[in-house]
């Protein structure tokens, strides 16, 4: 058996994923993601990962989710109209969902595939070896400056590319022509 | 953490993942979409920090830092794709976006 924070955190992300699924209001779909992915975020916690559950709480559940909200809020058309629903879709969507779940539970519970050992100790701080697990948030700097040198290059010329194909995709083309 | 395994984390990560992929076929709203592709990014974040958890290296978290940053990006410019395409066509709904069909 699981501890009890990791059954609670577990419940309260596959409850928020289904509220962001299943409700009709894009709205209430949107709190649903954050309380999920916050979810995700206290698994990052209980992982030992605390830098990413910073990160995830504060870039996903913080920034990413403020943007879909107010794109929400911008856009009306956002209830969907359950008389024009094609409901054989979600019956397609259901039969994918049962199918899929089917086989995640007897992959990973089941079938042997994956080793059941459990995590014998508390990953340390700091380590003079930079590629064990560790907590601080100095070992990623110290990776991201010498080993992940180059991909931490490419990632932040590919921010500066989204930041300029944002300003001219959302840039009015009537104000263009003109 | 002390009775926590592998296949745990491993069995949360996969049924976030089949909850947004059904979450991707079911929803007709563009922006609901959006976030169900979003939760299954997410999901497999969740997978590479356990993996990188239980095996004692670090590759698997600097990975995440990545896709975080890469998501980030990617969100602005898809949510910029459907506020354009929400000022040409009025509608944000899957089921009226169908001119390559017709």
């Amino acid at each position: 058996m699981p501890d009890g924070l990791f059954i609670f955190f577990a419940a309260l992300t596959i409850g928020a994923a289904a509220l962001l699924v299943l409700s009709r209001n894009a709205v209430t779909s949107a709190m649903g993601m954050i309380l999920a992915l916050v979810g995700v975020a206290a698994d990052f916690f209980l992982l030992d990962a605390y830098f990413l559950g910073v990160l995830q709480v504060l870039v996903y559940a913080g920034a990413v989710m403020v943007l879909f909200l107010f794109i929400i809020m911008l856009l009306s058309d956002t209830e969907e109209n359950p008389t024009t629903y094609p409901w054989r879709h979600a019956l397609t969507g259901l039969a994918v969902f049962f199918f899929l779940a089917a086989g995640v539970l007897w992959l990973f519970v089941w079938s042997g595939a994956v080793p059941s050992n459990q995590v014998q100790f508390t990953p340390p701080e700091v380590s003079s070896d930079p590629l064990v697990f560790t907590t601080a948030a100095k070992s990623f700097g110290r990776l991201l400056y010498t080993k992940y040198l180059l991909p931490l290059e490419i990632s932040g010329f590919l921010l500066l590319v989204a930041l300029v194909g944002v300003v001219s995709i959302s840039k009015d083309s009537k104000i263009q022509s003109e | 953490m002390e009775h926590t395994t592998l296949s745990h984390h491993l069995l949360l990560a996969g049924m976030l993942f089949v909850i947004g992929l059904s979450g991707v076929l079911i929803r007709r709203n563009l922006l609901v979409v959006y976030m169900c592709l979003e939760l299954m990014l997410t999901a497999s974040t969740l997978a590479l920090v356990a993996f990188s958890r239980f095996n004692n290296t670090m590759d698997g978290a600097i990975f995440v830092f990545f896709i975080i940053t890469v998501a980030a990006a990617e969100v602005a410019v898809g949510l910029a794709l459907i506020v354009a395409l929400f000022r040409q066509r009025q509608t944000v709904s899957s089921e009226k976006l169908t001119t390559l069909c017709d």
